[in-house]
């Protein structure tokens, strides 16, 4: 049924019930599930609604009026046991389904890959600590490997989001949430931000490669041949702009992450006077 | 002197809202140079403008609702065709600044200012009717109520003209809506207007449980209530319960602005989760406060064209305020996708979902009223025959969005954007076009017309399912809501599709309008001298069409679930009416302008605090405390109608619906 939905869904763009990891797979599975079962009322719900209508409708001699029937117990007792046996069966999927796929939860597998990420007005900071590396705009990962994502933001709300990849989660400033993620194999997908943030929002998408482990070695080497994320570099970054090209950064602090979350670092500014974002519709608001 | 008012808050460099902005002054100049020469002035403001009518003032909600449903629809109209223009390298013709303005404008208008008032028009229109009394328990509150919401739709129209409206969504979270991301006015004009307006709403819910507990004609007892009263009674509690933490909310984004104040702030102590919690623990409830009262409307329509009593009466009030309860317990599935932890999670996702089983029941017992009935196919019956389909739909997407590993890949996406849409269109919208068509003959005595009435039916409900499904098709290719520009070039054609959907919603907004016209021109022809055009079974239906402004000449006695159809059946076999009752002089309450002044300084409020200017505010606050104690003081609170003015009315009445008797008796011998 997966594979069937998920084809007809798809067109010409895969769709998120293509899950190429095995979170997006779960997640996908329990949304099927939850659909199958909500089908099997709602389907004969619909057609009962339309049957009666036509049946008992003013202009058909053959059916009985009765035009004082208000009442009975057993249909009564059906009535409201069809949709508390739904919703039991519904909340055990619930249940079931929100421990085993908490987003905090690692992965069974290798040690997963550490990935911090923060979210920028409308760009994506990816940095590796472990590699002493960042990005910004793109995302590569090992296929195979468990990735853990801390993920924080310097200025509003955004989410983390790859759609095939499985679950998001929100990006917020002064916290961090925790993602855990993993692709099967390599290929090419895309990340966004799938909370409104501002002017830029609509450029806050991100590539997102897995690559095998030679691709992965090959990547990180050129990656570290870029300039240092220093303070002046990382405070450019943090104003307002978009569309950026993709960044790749040879060295970081590694307390970057921690000092953004933490506010160590000022939150990122909003719109300056003189852009258009600063919706200079007030005095001196327009230079 | 002006605060941060200057000239360049004219749009002089923007056609778009420059050119509509002018088109809409010149409409409003046109119309009051129209009141002016036909001289209707007088009339205006003694009949409609100070009012406490609750009809009166339930139709002037309804215009209100109906004015700013098509200024929410024109902005759909315009989100819908930016995002089919703008995919790939295309930007569209609407910038950021201008799309961010238009997708918040869409959801504050709709929710406040569209769907509010008409819902609150209705409870206003028919509740004291089906309760058989002559108004509502405040009925000067209730004017300035009213006043209020339109003060608030006021002051989000001006930001077209003056300024500009919030870039933060229908409901501005923080920190992108704290003055550090958002300096401009935008969310201060969202701000003050819902504050102003929900303070009117506020009062609303007071009036009405007051209303409904404590104002019910003799023999009404809470089980022989219409279903209408028990939904405007439960939608009207949530008011109460929730409406309070609504303006507390917006009371502290507004301090935060001026003063800055942290509650919400990411930085300082501030606690930007706390607004999403409680902006949510109002917001979920909303719905319902929407929704069980458009269930109110379905429930008298299913009956009425059934032709028999609403199937397990004590169900429907049971899963009513089943509802009721648990719509305060499920405000965090808005944000399960905020690392809440499964623990929290599992307990608001089941939450969310048991509502379902209060919405079940009740579409089975729907069924179950047409069921044995026989089913008249009007206008009515076919927008809650198109809801039940719709609705069940949405509910089931819905709770999808309820189990949160499924949430974890669709929330905030266009699949979300199409089940609210599926549940708010399906439910609230269907609903409110069942009833204008159910009782605008009870309000202005005359049908509308069925033809054009059937088309535009068809029209929206074919339109609605042509422009949601592929909303729902790219939620799950993984599309986010309230992109200006797309940029998967693959997305365009669902989006065209869409649009196409939204075209043949434009035709059904226009049938509604031509039906509107064609029965108004026909009006001599439509007219319901009966008072009872649909055969229907609850006390509205025993007044003139219109009622006359104290409903009653005298108080009904109720003696069954179905007031008016136990009459009925009284007159219809026995031949004649109950005998004439001894009239008496009736007392009504007198007219006020105090909630006309109350909103004319409340405006005037609103916009100076949104441009700083606060010697403006100050004289606002004085002139609206003034028009209250003014209003205070006032010694002369009623007026009587004389004994001869009521039997007269009466009298026409009762010629009526013994020519009524004749006819029916006719039919049933005949038959």
């Amino acid at each position: 049924m997966t594979a069937c939905l998920s084809g007809c869904l798809s067109g010409c763009s895969p769709s998120l019930l293509d899950g190429v990891g095995p979170v997006g797979r779960d997640d996908a599975h329990i949304f099927l599930d939850a659909l199958a079962i909500m089908l099997v009322i709602v389907v004969p719900t619909i057609l009962l609604a339309l049957w009666v209508a036509w049946r008992y409708r003013a202009g058909n001699a053959n059916a009985v009026y009765l035009p004082h029937w208000s009442y009975s117990g057993r249909i009564e007792a059906v009535t409201w046991s069809i949709p508390i046996l739904t919703i039991l069966f519904i909340g055990g999927v619930i249940w079931i389904g929100s421990y085993r796929l908490d987003p905090f939860r690692p992965l069974p597998g290798p040690a997963p890959i550490e990935v911090q990420v923060v979210s920028l007005d409308w760009k994506w900071l990816f940095i590796y600590p472990g590699e002493g590396i960042a990005t910004v705009n793109e995302l590569v990962v090992p296929a195979g490997r468990p990735v853990h994502f801390s993920i924080t933001s310097a200025s509003v709300f955004n989410v983390f989001f790859v759609p095939r990849l499985g679950s998001m989660i929100y990006a917020m400033p002064g916290m961090v949430s925790q993602l855990h993620l993993q692709a099967d194999r390599p290929v090419e997908l895309f990340g966004q931000s799938s909370h409104f943030s501002g002017d830029g929002f609509s450029d806050m998408h991100f590539a997102v490669k897995s690559v095998d482990p030679a691709h992965y070695a090959a990547w990180l080497a050129a990656a570290r041949r870029g300039p240092a994320l220093d303070r002046p570099m990382y405070d450019a970054l943090a104003r307002q702009s978009g569309n950026l090209p993709v960044l790749a950064f040879g060295r970081v602090d590694p307390g970057l992450f921690h000092a953004v979350a933490m506010q160590q670092v000022p939150p990122a500014p909003g719109p300056q006077p003189g852009s258009i974002a600063h919706g200079g519709r007030e005095a001196g608001g327009r230079h | 002197m002006f605060g941060k008012l200057t000239w360049s808050a004219i749009p002089f460099d923007q056609p778009i809202p420059l050119i509509t902005s002018i088109v809409l002054i010149l409409v409003i100049l046109g119309v009051l140079a129209l009141v002016t020469v036909r001289g209707w002035w007088g009339m205006l403001w003694r009949e409609w403008i100070t009012s406490v009518d609750h009809k009166r003032i339930g139709i002037m909600y309804g215009l209100l609702g109906v004015v700013m449903l098509v200024r929410g629809f024109a902005d759909a109209v315009m989100m819908r065709s930016q995002q089919a223009f703008a995919v790939g390298a295309h930007r569209g013709y609407l910038a950021p600044e201008h799309y961010d303005q238009i997708f918040s404008a869409h959801g504050t208008i709709m929710i406040f200012f569209a769907a509010m008032p008409l819902v609150i028009g209705f409870m206003n229109f028919v509740t004291p009717l089906q309760l058989g009394v002559r108004d509502v328990a405040f009925p000067t509150l209730n004017s300035v109520s009213f006043w209020l919401t339109a003060s608030g739709a006021l002051l989000v129209n001006i930001s077209l003209f003056v300024g500009e409206f919030a870039r933060t969504g229908w409901l501005p979270y923080p920190p992108l809506s704290e003055s550090a991301y958002s300096p401009g006015v935008g969310v201060d004009y969202y701000l003050w207007a819902i504050q102003i307006s929900g303070i009117g709403t506020l009062m609303t819910g007071i009036n009405f449980v007051t209303t409904v507990l404590k104002l019910r004609c003799p023999g009404m007892s809470y089980l022989r209530m219409p279903m209408f009263c028990w939904t405007t009674l439960a939608s009207s509690l949530l008011i109460v319960a929730v409406f309070p933490i609504l303006s507390a909310t917006l009371a502290m984004l507004s301090l935060d602005r001026v003063f800055g104040w942290h509650y919400f702030t990411s930085d300082a102590g501030g606690n930007p989760m706390m607004f999403m919690n409680l902006i949510w623990a109002w917001g979920h409830p909303e719905v319902y406060i929407l929704v069980l009262p458009a269930f109110g409307i379905f429930s008298e329509v299913f009956s009425t064209f059934s032709g028999k009593p609403l199937f397990g009466y004590r169900s429907m009030v049971a899963a009513t305020l089943f509802i009721c309860i648990v719509a305060m317990m499920t405000w965090l599935h808005h944000f399960f996708t905020m690392g809440s932890g499964p623990a929290v999670n599992t307990a608001f996702g089941i939450s969310t979902s048991v509502i379902a089983v209060g919405t079940g029941v009740k579409i089975y017992n729907w069924i179950f009223t047409m069921y044995g009935g026989r089913v008249r196919m009007t206008v009515p019956m076919l927008w809650s025959l198109g809801f039940i389909f719709t609705f069940v739909i949405g509910g089931m997407t819905g709770v999808l969005l309820a189990v949160p590993p499924a949430d974890f890949l669709v929330h905030n996406s266009m699949f979300l954007v199409a089940h609210f849409h599926n549940v708010i269109v399906g439910g609230v919208v269907f609903a409110l076009f069942a009833g204008l068509d159910y009782w605008f003959p009870k309000a202005f005595g005359f049908r509308l017309h069925e033809g054009w009435g059937k088309a535009a039916f068809w029209l929206a409900f074919i339109g609605f399912w042509v422009t949601f499904v592929p909303l729902y098709w790219l939620g799950m290719l993984g599309m986010t809501r309230r992109l200006q520009h797309v940029w998967i070039p693959e997305w365009g054609p669902l989006l065209d599709w869409s649009l196409a959907g939204v075209a043949i919603l434009v035709a059904g907004a226009a049938a509604q309008v031509i039906m509107l016209v064609v029965s108004i021109r026909q009006r001599d022809r439509r007219r319901d001298t009966t008072g009872d055009p649909w055969d229907g079974r609850s006390l509205e239906w025993a007044t003139p069409s219109p009622p006359p402004f104290f409903n009653f000449a005298q108080l009904p006695d109720v003696e069954g679930e179905e007031a008016y159809w136990t009459i009925k059946l009284r007159a219809l076999e026995s031949q004649r009416l109950d005998p004439e009752p001894h009239y008496q002089a009736v007392e009504m309450p007198v007219n006020s302008a105090v909630g006309f002044f109350t909103a004319f300084f409340a405006t005037v409020t609103g916009f100076s605090l949104i441009w700083h200017i606060w010697w403006l505010a100050g004289l606002g606050l004085l002139g609206a405390f003034v028009g209250f104690v003014f209003f205070a003081w006032r010694d002369v609170h009623e007026f009587h109608v004389p004994a001869e003015e009521v039997a007269r009315a009466d009298r026409a009445r009762r010629a009526a619906r013994t020519a009524l008797l004749g006819e029916r008796g006719a039919e049933a011998a005949a038959s």
